[in-house]
Protein backbone atom coordinates (compact mmCIF):
# COMPACT_ATOMS: atom_id res chain seq x y z
CA UNK A 1 0.00 0.00 0.00
CA UNK A 2 1.60 3.32 -1.17
CA UNK A 3 2.20 6.45 0.92
CA UNK A 4 0.74 9.35 -0.17
CA UNK A 5 1.67 13.14 0.23
CA UNK A 6 -1.62 13.25 2.84
CA UNK A 7 -0.41 10.56 5.36
CA UNK A 8 2.99 12.47 5.02
CA UNK A 9 1.46 15.77 6.08
CA UNK A 10 -1.08 13.65 8.48
CA UNK A 11 1.95 11.73 10.48
CA UNK A 12 3.86 15.12 10.24
CA UNK A 13 1.50 16.65 12.08
CA UNK A 14 0.94 13.82 14.73
CA UNK A 15 4.56 14.08 14.99
CA UNK A 16 4.81 17.68 15.88
CA UNK A 17 6.85 18.53 13.00
CA UNK A 18 6.69 21.36 10.47
CA UNK A 19 7.53 20.12 6.79
CA UNK A 20 7.69 22.30 3.76
CA UNK A 21 5.86 21.27 0.84
CA UNK A 22 9.55 20.56 -0.46
CA UNK A 23 10.15 18.47 2.68
CA UNK A 24 7.05 16.59 1.96
CA UNK A 25 7.79 15.61 -1.10
CA UNK A 26 11.47 14.32 -0.25
CA UNK A 27 10.00 12.62 2.65
CA UNK A 28 7.47 10.68 0.69
CA UNK A 29 10.22 9.20 -2.02
CA UNK A 30 12.36 7.89 0.71
CA UNK A 31 9.47 6.65 3.23
CA UNK A 32 8.16 5.05 0.15
CA UNK A 33 11.68 3.06 -0.62
CA UNK A 34 12.01 2.16 2.74
CA UNK A 35 8.42 0.50 3.36
CA UNK A 36 9.15 -1.81 0.11
CA UNK A 37 11.38 -3.42 2.08
CA UNK A 38 9.44 -2.98 5.25
CA UNK A 39 6.63 -5.12 3.04
CA UNK A 40 8.69 -8.12 3.12
CA UNK A 41 7.95 -8.64 6.43
CA UNK A 42 4.86 -9.37 5.84
CA UNK A 43 5.02 -12.63 4.04
CA UNK A 44 6.51 -14.47 7.23
CA UNK A 45 3.86 -16.75 8.94
CA UNK A 46 4.39 -15.26 12.65
CA UNK A 47 1.06 -17.08 14.20
CA UNK A 48 1.52 -18.10 17.78
CA UNK A 49 4.77 -16.31 18.30
CA UNK A 50 5.04 -13.55 20.87
CA UNK A 51 6.01 -10.68 20.51
CA UNK A 52 10.02 -9.84 21.95
CA UNK A 53 9.40 -6.30 23.27
CA UNK A 54 12.20 -6.20 26.03
CA UNK A 55 15.36 -8.57 24.45
CA UNK A 56 16.14 -10.71 27.80
CA UNK A 57 12.74 -12.10 28.31
CA UNK A 58 13.70 -14.13 25.13
CA UNK A 59 15.88 -16.35 27.61
CA UNK A 60 14.53 -15.47 31.38
CA UNK A 61 11.20 -13.84 32.63
CA UNK A 62 11.87 -10.33 32.76
CA UNK A 63 9.31 -8.49 36.00
CA UNK A 64 9.16 -4.69 36.44
CA UNK A 65 10.59 -3.59 39.14
CA UNK A 66 9.30 -1.29 41.75
CA UNK A 67 11.79 0.87 43.78
CA UNK A 68 11.25 1.43 46.89
CA UNK A 69 8.93 4.26 47.65
CA UNK A 70 10.71 7.00 49.23
CA UNK A 71 12.86 10.09 49.14
CA UNK A 72 15.82 9.93 46.39
CA UNK A 73 16.45 12.82 44.69
CA UNK A 74 16.72 16.70 46.05
CA UNK A 75 15.25 19.54 44.59
CA UNK A 76 17.82 21.32 42.64
CA UNK A 77 15.28 23.62 40.53
CA UNK A 78 17.95 26.42 39.46
CA UNK A 79 20.16 23.62 38.00
CA UNK A 80 17.35 21.38 36.46
CA UNK A 81 16.03 24.48 34.60
CA UNK A 82 19.57 25.96 33.84
CA UNK A 83 19.09 24.76 29.93
CA UNK A 84 14.75 25.79 29.59
CA UNK A 85 14.41 27.99 26.77
CA UNK A 86 11.92 30.07 28.84
CA UNK A 87 11.73 30.44 32.68
CA UNK A 88 10.05 32.76 35.07
CA UNK A 89 9.85 32.78 38.95
CA UNK A 90 10.77 28.82 38.82
CA UNK A 91 7.88 27.90 36.27
CA UNK A 92 8.52 27.41 32.89
CA UNK A 93 6.86 29.55 30.59
CA UNK A 94 4.79 28.58 26.92
CA UNK A 95 2.37 30.53 24.86
CA UNK A 96 -1.25 31.47 26.21
CA UNK A 97 -3.61 27.84 25.78
CA UNK A 98 -6.72 29.27 27.82
CA UNK A 99 -8.29 32.71 27.23
CA UNK B 1 59.98 8.84 31.05
CA UNK B 2 59.66 5.76 28.77
CA UNK B 3 60.96 6.04 25.43
CA UNK B 4 57.36 5.28 23.83
CA UNK B 5 55.56 8.58 23.59
CA UNK B 6 52.29 8.29 25.80
CA UNK B 7 50.20 8.72 23.44
CA UNK B 8 50.97 5.38 21.71
CA UNK B 9 50.15 3.91 24.83
CA UNK B 10 46.87 2.06 25.66
CA UNK B 11 44.83 1.49 28.80
CA UNK B 12 46.93 -1.16 30.31
CA UNK B 13 49.82 0.06 29.77
CA UNK B 14 48.98 3.58 31.22
CA UNK B 15 47.78 2.19 34.22
CA UNK B 16 51.02 0.03 34.87
CA UNK B 17 53.23 3.26 34.17
CA UNK B 18 51.39 5.68 36.37
CA UNK B 19 51.25 2.68 39.01
CA UNK B 20 55.30 2.66 39.14
CA UNK B 21 55.54 6.58 39.01
CA UNK B 22 56.92 6.96 35.52
CA UNK B 23 54.30 9.40 34.67
CA UNK B 24 51.79 11.75 36.78
CA UNK B 25 48.57 12.18 35.79
CA UNK B 26 48.44 15.21 35.33
CA UNK B 27 51.61 15.52 32.67
CA UNK B 28 49.53 12.59 30.89
CA UNK B 29 46.48 14.81 30.80
CA UNK B 30 48.00 17.59 29.67
CA UNK B 31 49.79 15.72 26.69
CA UNK B 32 46.71 14.27 25.54
CA UNK B 33 44.47 17.34 25.74
CA UNK B 34 47.53 19.18 23.36
CA UNK B 35 47.56 16.03 21.16
CA UNK B 36 43.60 16.47 20.63
CA UNK B 37 44.04 20.36 20.19
CA UNK B 38 46.51 19.32 17.60
CA UNK B 39 44.05 16.97 15.63
CA UNK B 40 41.01 19.17 16.16
CA UNK B 41 40.71 19.20 12.13
CA UNK B 42 39.42 15.19 12.93
CA UNK B 43 36.32 16.41 14.08
CA UNK B 44 36.38 14.12 16.89
CA UNK B 45 36.10 16.65 19.76
CA UNK B 46 32.80 18.48 20.77
CA UNK B 47 33.87 20.06 23.64
CA UNK B 48 36.74 20.06 26.30
CA UNK B 49 37.43 21.86 29.33
CA UNK B 50 41.22 22.20 30.21
CA UNK B 51 41.23 23.32 33.62
CA UNK B 52 38.40 20.61 34.85
CA UNK B 53 40.47 17.58 32.98
CA UNK B 54 43.37 18.78 34.82
CA UNK B 55 41.60 19.22 38.22
CA UNK B 56 40.67 15.85 37.95
CA UNK B 57 44.13 14.46 36.76
CA UNK B 58 45.78 16.16 39.78
CA UNK B 59 42.76 14.65 42.13
CA UNK B 60 43.70 10.86 40.58
CA UNK B 61 47.08 11.90 41.50
CA UNK B 62 46.23 12.73 45.59
CA UNK B 63 44.16 9.23 45.50
CA UNK B 64 47.56 7.47 44.12
CA UNK B 65 49.67 9.08 46.75
CA UNK B 66 47.32 8.28 49.01
CA UNK B 67 47.25 4.85 48.37
CA UNK B 68 44.15 4.35 47.14
CA UNK B 69 44.17 3.73 43.18
CA UNK B 70 42.20 1.45 40.95
CA UNK B 71 43.93 -0.33 38.05
CA UNK B 72 41.64 2.91 35.87
CA UNK B 73 42.82 6.09 38.21
CA UNK B 74 44.23 9.05 36.16
CA UNK B 75 43.64 7.00 32.82
CA UNK B 76 42.30 9.88 30.38
CA UNK B 77 39.38 8.45 28.50
CA UNK B 78 36.82 10.81 26.62
CA UNK B 79 33.32 9.99 26.36
CA UNK B 80 30.36 10.29 23.44
CA UNK B 81 28.27 13.02 23.48
CA UNK B 82 25.40 11.26 23.98
CA UNK B 83 25.94 10.45 28.03
CA UNK B 84 25.03 13.58 29.87
CA UNK B 85 27.90 14.51 31.99
CA UNK B 86 27.53 17.33 35.11
CA UNK B 87 27.57 20.87 33.54
CA UNK B 88 28.88 22.21 37.29
CA UNK B 89 32.18 19.36 37.37
CA UNK B 90 33.08 20.34 33.70
CA UNK B 91 31.87 22.63 31.71
CA UNK B 92 31.01 20.33 28.34
CA UNK B 93 27.65 20.84 27.09
CA UNK B 94 25.80 17.33 26.48
CA UNK B 95 23.94 17.86 23.00
CA UNK B 96 23.77 14.14 21.50
CA UNK B 97 24.98 15.84 18.19
CA UNK B 98 22.11 17.86 17.78
CA UNK B 99 21.34 21.46 17.60
CA UNK B 100 18.13 20.70 19.45
CA UNK B 101 20.71 20.30 22.63
CA UNK B 102 23.52 23.23 21.39
CA UNK B 103 24.96 24.47 25.04
CA UNK B 104 22.68 21.55 27.35
CA UNK B 105 23.72 22.18 30.87
CA UNK B 106 23.16 18.13 32.59
CA UNK B 107 22.20 18.83 36.19
CA UNK B 108 23.79 15.19 36.63
CA UNK B 109 26.36 12.74 35.18
CA UNK B 110 25.32 9.43 33.53
CA UNK B 111 25.73 6.04 35.74
CA UNK B 112 28.71 4.91 33.25
CA UNK B 113 30.46 8.44 33.40
CA UNK B 114 29.49 8.30 37.37
CA UNK B 115 31.07 5.48 37.88
CA UNK B 116 34.11 5.59 35.69
CA UNK B 117 34.77 8.88 37.29
CA UNK B 118 34.66 7.05 40.57
CA UNK B 119 37.15 4.60 39.47
CA UNK B 120 39.38 7.81 38.72
CA UNK B 121 39.47 8.09 34.86
CA UNK B 122 39.76 11.61 33.82
CA UNK B 123 37.77 13.11 30.85
CA UNK B 124 39.57 14.70 28.38
CA UNK B 125 36.49 15.79 25.67
CA UNK B 126 33.06 15.00 24.91
CA UNK B 127 33.32 13.05 21.41
CA UNK B 128 31.10 13.55 18.22
CA UNK B 129 28.54 11.31 17.04
CA UNK B 130 25.58 11.12 14.83
CA UNK B 131 22.32 13.55 16.02
CA UNK B 132 21.04 11.28 18.42
CA UNK B 133 23.06 8.29 17.94
CA UNK B 134 21.14 7.61 14.65
CA UNK B 135 23.51 6.70 11.68
CA UNK B 136 26.54 4.96 10.39
CA UNK B 137 28.89 7.31 8.98
CA UNK B 138 28.69 10.13 11.52
CA UNK B 139 27.79 12.69 8.63
CA UNK B 140 24.71 13.12 10.71
CA UNK B 141 26.24 15.24 13.50
CA UNK B 142 24.86 18.45 13.62
CA UNK B 143 28.12 19.89 13.99
CA UNK B 144 30.53 19.01 11.53
CA UNK B 145 31.41 15.51 9.92
CA UNK B 146 34.07 13.21 11.60
CA UNK B 147 37.15 12.28 9.17
CA UNK B 148 38.52 8.58 9.37
CA UNK B 149 42.58 8.75 10.21
CA UNK B 150 43.27 6.29 7.96
CA UNK B 151 41.85 8.34 5.20
CA UNK B 152 40.80 11.98 5.69
CA UNK B 153 38.13 11.30 2.48
CA UNK B 154 36.64 8.57 3.90
CA UNK B 155 33.79 8.09 7.24
CA UNK B 156 34.87 6.64 10.44
CA UNK B 157 31.59 4.71 10.49
CA UNK B 158 28.75 5.47 13.04
CA UNK B 159 27.23 6.54 15.21
CA UNK B 160 30.13 6.53 18.12
CA UNK B 161 32.26 7.87 14.82
CA UNK B 162 34.26 10.47 16.83
CA UNK B 163 35.12 7.72 19.58
CA UNK B 164 36.46 5.37 16.77
CA UNK B 165 38.33 7.83 14.97
CA UNK B 166 39.73 9.82 18.19
CA UNK B 167 41.11 6.00 19.67
CA UNK B 168 42.37 5.10 16.36
CA UNK B 169 44.19 8.41 15.57
CA UNK B 170 45.85 7.89 19.01
CA UNK B 171 44.44 11.28 20.48
CA UNK B 172 42.51 9.30 23.35
CA UNK B 173 43.66 5.92 24.70
CA UNK B 174 40.07 4.56 24.87
CA UNK B 175 36.27 5.68 25.05
CA UNK B 176 33.05 5.45 25.39
CA UNK B 177 30.68 4.30 22.98
CA UNK B 178 26.87 3.47 22.23
CA UNK B 179 25.42 0.57 20.38
CA UNK B 180 21.81 0.75 18.94
CA UNK B 181 22.31 -1.32 15.67
CA UNK B 182 25.55 -1.50 15.32
CA UNK B 183 27.10 1.69 16.30
CA UNK B 184 30.07 0.66 18.01
CA UNK B 185 31.11 -2.35 16.12
CA UNK B 186 31.03 -0.86 12.85
CA UNK B 187 32.80 2.54 13.44
CA UNK B 188 35.48 0.00 15.40
CA UNK B 189 35.87 -2.01 12.39
CA UNK B 190 35.79 1.28 9.98
CA UNK B 191 38.69 2.86 12.50
CA UNK B 192 40.22 -0.50 12.97
CA UNK B 193 40.17 -0.12 16.72
CA UNK B 194 38.17 -2.88 18.80
CA UNK B 195 35.02 -2.02 20.74
CA UNK B 196 32.53 -4.56 22.41
CA UNK B 197 28.53 -4.00 22.72
CA UNK B 198 27.74 -6.25 25.97
CA UNK B 199 24.58 -7.95 26.33
CA UNK B 200 21.47 -5.77 26.36
CA UNK B 201 21.12 -4.61 30.61
CA UNK B 202 25.02 -5.04 30.99
CA UNK B 203 25.50 -1.26 31.44
CA UNK B 204 22.78 1.36 32.89
CA UNK B 205 21.08 3.45 30.28
CA UNK B 206 20.62 6.07 32.84
CA UNK B 207 21.73 9.36 31.53
CA UNK B 208 22.33 8.27 27.83
CA UNK B 209 20.31 10.59 25.45
CA UNK B 210 18.02 7.90 24.38
CA UNK B 211 17.58 6.53 20.74
CA UNK B 212 15.58 3.32 21.13
CA UNK B 213 15.46 2.07 24.70
CA UNK B 214 15.02 -1.61 23.79
CA UNK B 215 18.45 -1.78 22.22
CA UNK B 216 20.57 0.93 23.47
CA UNK B 217 23.99 -0.45 24.88
CA UNK B 218 27.17 1.61 26.31
CA UNK B 219 30.59 -0.15 25.90
CA UNK B 220 33.96 0.92 25.36
CA UNK B 221 36.07 1.26 22.74
CA UNK B 222 39.60 1.24 22.89
CA UNK B 223 43.03 -0.30 21.50
CA UNK B 224 42.68 -4.26 23.04
CA UNK B 225 40.57 -6.29 24.01
CA UNK B 226 42.38 -6.28 27.34
CA UNK B 227 41.94 -2.52 27.41
CA UNK B 228 38.04 -2.60 26.78
CA UNK B 229 37.85 -5.10 29.85
CA UNK B 230 39.35 -3.00 31.96
CA UNK B 231 36.93 -0.71 30.84
CA UNK B 232 33.68 -2.94 30.69
CA UNK B 233 34.38 -3.97 34.35
CA UNK B 234 34.14 -0.70 35.73
CA UNK B 235 31.39 0.73 33.08
CA UNK B 236 29.43 -2.43 33.90
CA UNK B 237 26.72 -3.46 36.54
CA UNK B 238 23.40 -3.02 38.06
CA UNK B 239 21.41 0.01 38.47
CA UNK B 240 18.37 0.52 39.91
CA UNK B 241 17.65 3.50 37.69
CA UNK B 242 17.54 1.70 34.50
CA UNK B 243 14.43 -0.43 34.82
CA UNK B 244 15.75 -2.75 32.49
CA UNK B 245 19.28 -3.16 34.35
CA UNK B 246 20.18 -6.97 34.75
CA UNK B 247 20.16 -7.83 38.39
CA UNK B 248 23.35 -9.27 38.66
CA UNK B 249 26.53 -9.16 40.57
CA UNK B 250 29.65 -7.04 39.55
CA UNK B 251 31.89 -8.89 36.58
CA UNK B 252 35.69 -8.64 36.36
CA UNK B 253 35.87 -9.16 32.81
CA UNK B 254 39.91 -8.61 32.91
CA UNK B 255 39.76 -12.09 34.83
CA UNK B 256 37.18 -13.41 32.59
CA UNK B 257 39.16 -12.38 29.41
CA UNK B 258 42.41 -14.10 31.46
CA UNK B 259 40.97 -17.46 32.43
CA UNK B 260 42.43 -19.77 30.19
CA UNK B 261 39.84 -22.83 28.70
CA UNK B 262 39.94 -26.12 29.51
CA UNK B 263 42.37 -28.18 27.84
CA UNK B 264 44.42 -25.28 26.30
CA UNK B 265 47.99 -24.93 26.10
CA UNK B 266 50.29 -21.61 25.21
CA UNK B 267 50.23 -22.34 21.22
CA UNK B 268 46.30 -23.26 21.33
CA UNK B 269 44.44 -21.04 24.04
CA UNK B 270 41.23 -21.30 21.93
CA UNK B 271 41.54 -25.35 21.92
CA UNK B 272 37.94 -26.87 22.15
CA UNK B 273 36.42 -23.63 20.98
CA UNK B 274 33.69 -23.85 18.31
CA UNK B 275 33.15 -20.82 16.01
CA UNK B 276 29.77 -20.64 14.41
CA UNK B 277 29.77 -18.99 10.50
CA UNK B 278 26.06 -18.11 9.90
CA UNK B 279 25.65 -18.57 6.01
CA UNK B 280 23.92 -15.93 5.44
CA UNK B 281 27.10 -13.21 6.70
CA UNK B 282 28.80 -14.33 3.53
CA UNK B 283 26.78 -13.71 1.25
CA UNK B 284 27.84 -12.71 -2.70
CA UNK B 285 27.31 -8.94 -1.94
CA UNK B 286 30.20 -9.04 0.56
CA UNK B 287 33.29 -6.95 -0.45
CA UNK B 288 35.79 -9.58 -1.50
CA UNK B 289 38.27 -7.48 0.29
CA UNK B 290 36.60 -7.75 3.72
CA UNK B 291 35.61 -11.26 3.09
CA UNK B 292 39.44 -11.74 2.45
CA UNK B 293 40.30 -10.10 6.07
CA UNK B 294 37.56 -12.20 7.74
CA UNK B 295 38.65 -15.22 6.06
CA UNK B 296 41.88 -14.59 7.06
CA UNK B 297 41.10 -13.95 10.58
CA UNK B 298 39.41 -17.24 10.79
CA UNK B 299 42.44 -18.93 9.86
CA UNK B 300 44.14 -17.75 12.73
CA UNK B 301 41.63 -18.22 15.09
CA UNK B 302 41.66 -22.40 14.06
CA UNK B 303 45.57 -22.24 14.38
CA UNK B 304 45.26 -21.27 17.69
CA UNK B 305 42.73 -24.24 18.58
CA UNK B 306 39.64 -22.49 17.01
CA UNK B 307 36.94 -24.89 15.42
CA UNK B 308 34.94 -23.49 12.72
CA UNK B 309 31.66 -24.73 11.77
CA UNK B 310 28.70 -24.08 9.78
CA UNK B 311 25.00 -22.15 10.86
CA UNK B 312 22.88 -20.52 9.74
CA UNK B 313 20.82 -17.34 11.23
CA UNK B 314 17.85 -17.48 8.16
CA UNK B 315 16.30 -13.99 9.26
CA UNK B 316 19.21 -11.94 8.63
CA UNK B 317 18.00 -9.56 5.76
CA UNK B 318 14.74 -9.46 7.82
CA UNK B 319 16.42 -8.19 10.42
CA UNK B 320 16.88 -4.87 8.66
CA UNK B 321 13.06 -3.93 8.18
CA UNK B 322 12.48 -5.22 11.53
CA UNK B 323 15.37 -2.88 13.10
CA UNK B 324 13.96 0.05 10.92
CA UNK B 325 10.70 -0.35 12.58
CA UNK B 326 11.25 -0.73 15.63
CA UNK B 327 14.30 1.29 16.29
CA UNK B 328 12.19 4.34 15.25
CA UNK B 329 9.05 3.39 16.71
CA UNK B 330 10.80 3.84 20.04
CA UNK B 331 12.69 7.09 18.65
CA UNK B 332 9.52 8.88 18.30
CA UNK B 333 8.55 8.38 21.47
CA UNK B 334 11.58 9.27 23.43
CA UNK B 335 12.14 12.49 21.25
CA UNK B 336 8.42 13.69 21.98
CA UNK B 337 10.63 15.37 24.90
CA UNK B 338 11.95 17.59 22.95
CA UNK B 339 8.99 20.32 22.56
CA UNK B 340 11.16 23.21 23.59
CA UNK B 341 9.53 23.92 26.66
CA UNK B 342 11.92 22.04 30.00
CA UNK B 343 14.60 21.85 28.15
CA UNK B 344 16.76 22.52 24.60
CA UNK B 345 16.38 24.92 21.43
CA UNK B 346 12.91 26.84 21.19
CA UNK B 347 11.82 28.49 17.95
CA UNK B 348 12.10 32.15 18.06
CA UNK B 349 8.58 32.81 16.01
CA UNK B 350 5.63 31.12 16.50
CA UNK B 351 2.14 31.12 16.72
CA UNK B 352 0.22 29.08 19.51
CA UNK B 353 1.28 26.07 21.69
CA UNK B 354 1.08 23.56 18.66
CA UNK B 355 2.95 25.86 16.42
CA UNK B 356 5.71 26.39 18.84
CA UNK B 357 6.12 22.39 19.18
CA UNK B 358 5.82 22.08 15.42
CA UNK B 359 8.71 25.04 14.50
CA UNK B 360 10.98 24.15 17.64
CA UNK B 361 11.05 20.27 16.20
CA UNK B 362 11.23 21.23 12.72
CA UNK B 363 14.49 23.88 13.15
CA UNK B 364 16.20 21.44 16.08
CA UNK B 365 16.35 18.23 14.06
CA UNK B 366 17.82 17.23 11.30
CA UNK B 367 16.63 15.19 8.23
CA UNK B 368 17.14 11.86 9.54
CA UNK B 369 16.28 12.35 12.61
CA UNK B 370 13.11 13.66 11.16
CA UNK B 371 12.86 10.34 8.91
CA UNK B 372 13.01 8.36 11.72
CA UNK B 373 10.45 9.94 13.85
CA UNK B 374 8.13 10.21 10.70
CA UNK B 375 8.56 6.32 10.44
CA UNK B 376 8.24 5.58 14.08
CA UNK B 377 4.55 7.92 14.23
CA UNK B 378 3.57 5.79 10.97
CA UNK B 379 4.40 2.29 12.75
CA UNK B 380 2.57 3.42 16.13
CA UNK B 381 -0.43 4.94 14.21
CA UNK B 382 -3.78 3.58 14.84
CA UNK B 383 -4.71 0.83 11.78
CA UNK B 384 -0.89 0.04 11.34
CA UNK B 385 0.27 -0.98 14.81
CA UNK B 386 -0.35 -4.68 14.36
CA UNK B 387 0.74 -5.07 10.48
CA UNK B 388 3.96 -2.98 11.40
CA UNK B 389 5.22 -2.80 15.18
CA UNK B 390 3.81 -6.19 16.12
CA UNK B 391 4.87 -8.03 13.28
CA UNK B 392 8.37 -6.84 13.78
CA UNK B 393 8.28 -7.67 17.70
CA UNK B 394 7.22 -11.10 16.58
CA UNK B 395 10.08 -11.46 13.95
CA UNK B 396 12.75 -9.82 16.84
CA UNK B 397 11.71 -12.96 18.16
CA UNK B 398 11.83 -15.36 16.08
CA UNK B 399 15.70 -13.88 15.22
CA UNK B 400 16.39 -14.47 18.71
CA UNK B 401 15.34 -18.12 18.73
CA UNK B 402 17.60 -18.52 15.48
CA UNK B 403 20.63 -17.26 17.41
CA UNK B 404 19.84 -19.51 20.13
CA UNK B 405 19.53 -22.56 17.83
CA UNK B 406 23.05 -21.61 16.60
CA UNK B 407 24.14 -21.93 20.34
CA UNK B 408 23.44 -25.14 20.28
CA UNK B 409 26.00 -26.54 17.47
CA UNK B 410 29.03 -23.48 18.77
CA UNK B 411 29.83 -21.48 21.51
CA UNK B 412 30.90 -17.71 19.24
CA UNK B 413 29.50 -17.01 16.17
CA UNK B 414 31.72 -14.72 13.70
CA UNK B 415 31.63 -13.17 10.71
CA UNK B 416 32.09 -9.72 9.20
CA UNK B 417 31.06 -6.09 10.43
CA UNK B 418 29.55 -4.42 7.83
CA UNK B 419 29.65 -5.52 4.16
CA UNK B 420 32.79 -3.08 3.05
CA UNK B 421 35.78 -0.95 4.44
CA UNK B 422 34.58 2.64 5.18
CA UNK B 423 32.89 4.45 2.06
CA UNK B 424 33.44 8.10 0.81
CA UNK B 425 32.00 11.25 3.09
CA UNK B 426 28.93 11.95 1.06
CA UNK B 427 29.57 8.68 -1.19
CA UNK B 428 25.69 7.74 -0.46
CA UNK B 429 24.53 10.61 -1.83
CA UNK B 430 21.48 11.56 1.22
CA UNK B 431 19.78 7.94 -0.04
CA UNK B 432 19.33 6.80 3.58
CA UNK B 433 17.97 3.63 2.12
CA UNK B 434 21.80 2.55 1.12
CA UNK B 435 23.27 3.23 5.43
CA UNK B 436 20.25 1.17 6.40
CA UNK B 437 21.46 -1.82 4.04
CA UNK B 438 24.87 -1.63 5.34
CA UNK B 439 23.93 -2.25 8.69
CA UNK B 440 22.60 -6.11 7.72
CA UNK B 441 25.37 -8.05 10.06
CA UNK B 442 25.20 -5.84 13.46
CA UNK B 443 21.67 -5.57 12.93
CA UNK B 444 20.69 -9.17 14.11
CA UNK B 445 22.56 -9.40 17.40
CA UNK B 446 21.42 -5.62 18.41
CA UNK B 447 17.92 -7.18 18.15
CA UNK B 448 18.27 -10.04 20.19
CA UNK B 449 20.38 -8.03 22.63
CA UNK B 450 23.19 -10.34 22.54
CA UNK B 451 26.96 -9.23 23.25
CA UNK B 452 28.65 -8.01 20.13
CA UNK B 453 32.30 -7.22 19.88
CA UNK B 454 34.16 -6.02 16.58
CA UNK B 455 38.36 -6.89 16.32
CA UNK B 456 40.72 -5.30 14.26
CA UNK B 457 41.43 -8.15 11.18
CA UNK B 458 43.51 -6.55 8.87
CA UNK B 459 42.96 -4.41 5.97
CA UNK B 460 41.06 -4.43 2.72
CA UNK B 461 40.98 -2.35 -0.41
CA UNK B 462 42.70 1.36 -0.08
CA UNK B 463 44.50 0.09 3.13
CA UNK B 464 41.34 0.43 4.90
CA UNK B 465 40.66 -1.31 8.32
CA UNK B 466 38.45 -4.47 8.47
CA UNK B 467 36.96 -5.81 11.91
CA UNK B 468 36.03 -9.25 12.73
CA UNK B 469 33.15 -9.68 14.25
CA UNK B 470 32.11 -12.22 17.44
CA UNK B 471 28.79 -12.81 18.48
CA UNK B 472 28.25 -14.34 21.98
CA UNK B 473 25.59 -15.61 23.98
CA UNK B 474 23.75 -13.62 26.69
CA UNK B 475 26.27 -12.46 29.48
CA UNK B 476 29.31 -13.93 27.76
CA UNK B 477 31.39 -11.11 27.37
CA UNK B 478 34.15 -12.50 28.96
CA UNK B 479 34.11 -15.52 26.64
CA UNK B 480 34.58 -12.59 23.55
CA UNK B 481 37.09 -11.01 24.81
CA UNK B 482 39.29 -13.90 25.02
CA UNK B 483 38.89 -14.89 21.91
CA UNK B 484 39.85 -11.63 21.16
CA UNK B 485 42.60 -11.37 23.67
CA UNK B 486 43.99 -14.71 22.45
CA UNK B 487 44.15 -13.13 18.50
CA UNK B 488 45.65 -10.36 19.82
CA UNK B 489 48.14 -12.11 21.39
CA UNK B 490 48.98 -13.84 17.93
CA UNK B 491 48.37 -10.92 15.72
CA UNK B 492 49.52 -7.49 15.35
CA UNK B 493 46.30 -5.75 13.58
CA UNK B 494 45.19 -3.91 16.49
CA UNK B 495 48.92 -2.20 16.68
CA UNK B 496 49.10 -0.51 13.30
CA UNK B 497 48.65 3.43 13.33
CA UNK B 498 47.62 5.88 10.93
CA UNK B 499 50.22 8.41 9.50
CA UNK B 500 48.60 11.43 10.32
Amino acid sequence: MALTLTDVSRIAHLARLELSSAEQATMLEQLGGFFDIVERMGAVDTRGVEPLYTPLSAVQAVALRLREDRVTETDDRAANQASAPAVEGGLFLVPKVLE
Amino acid sequence: MSAIPLFAMGVATLGAELAAKRVSSVELAGAMLDRLQAHASLGTALSMDREATLAQARAADARRASGQATALTGVPVAHKDIFVTRFATSRLPSTAGSKMLIGYQSPFDATVIARLNEAGTVTLAKLNCDEFAMGSANENSAFSPVLNPWDRSRVPGGSSGGSAAAVAARLVPAATGTDTGGSIRQPASFCGVTGIKPTYGVCSRYGMIAFASSLDQAGPMARSAEDCALLLSAMSGFDERDATSAERPPQNFHAQMLAPREGATAARPLQGLRIGLPKEFFPAALAADVEGAVRGALRELEKLGASLVDVSLPRTELSIPVYYIIAPAEASSNLGRFDGVKFGHRAAQYGDLLDMYKKTRAEGFGPEVKRRIMIGTYVLSHGYYDAYYVQAQKLRRMIADDFQACFKACDVIAGPVAPTVAWKLGEQGGDPLRAYLADIFTLPASLAGLPGLSVPAGSGAHGMPVGLQLIGNYFEEGRLLHTAHAFQQATDFHLTEPVL
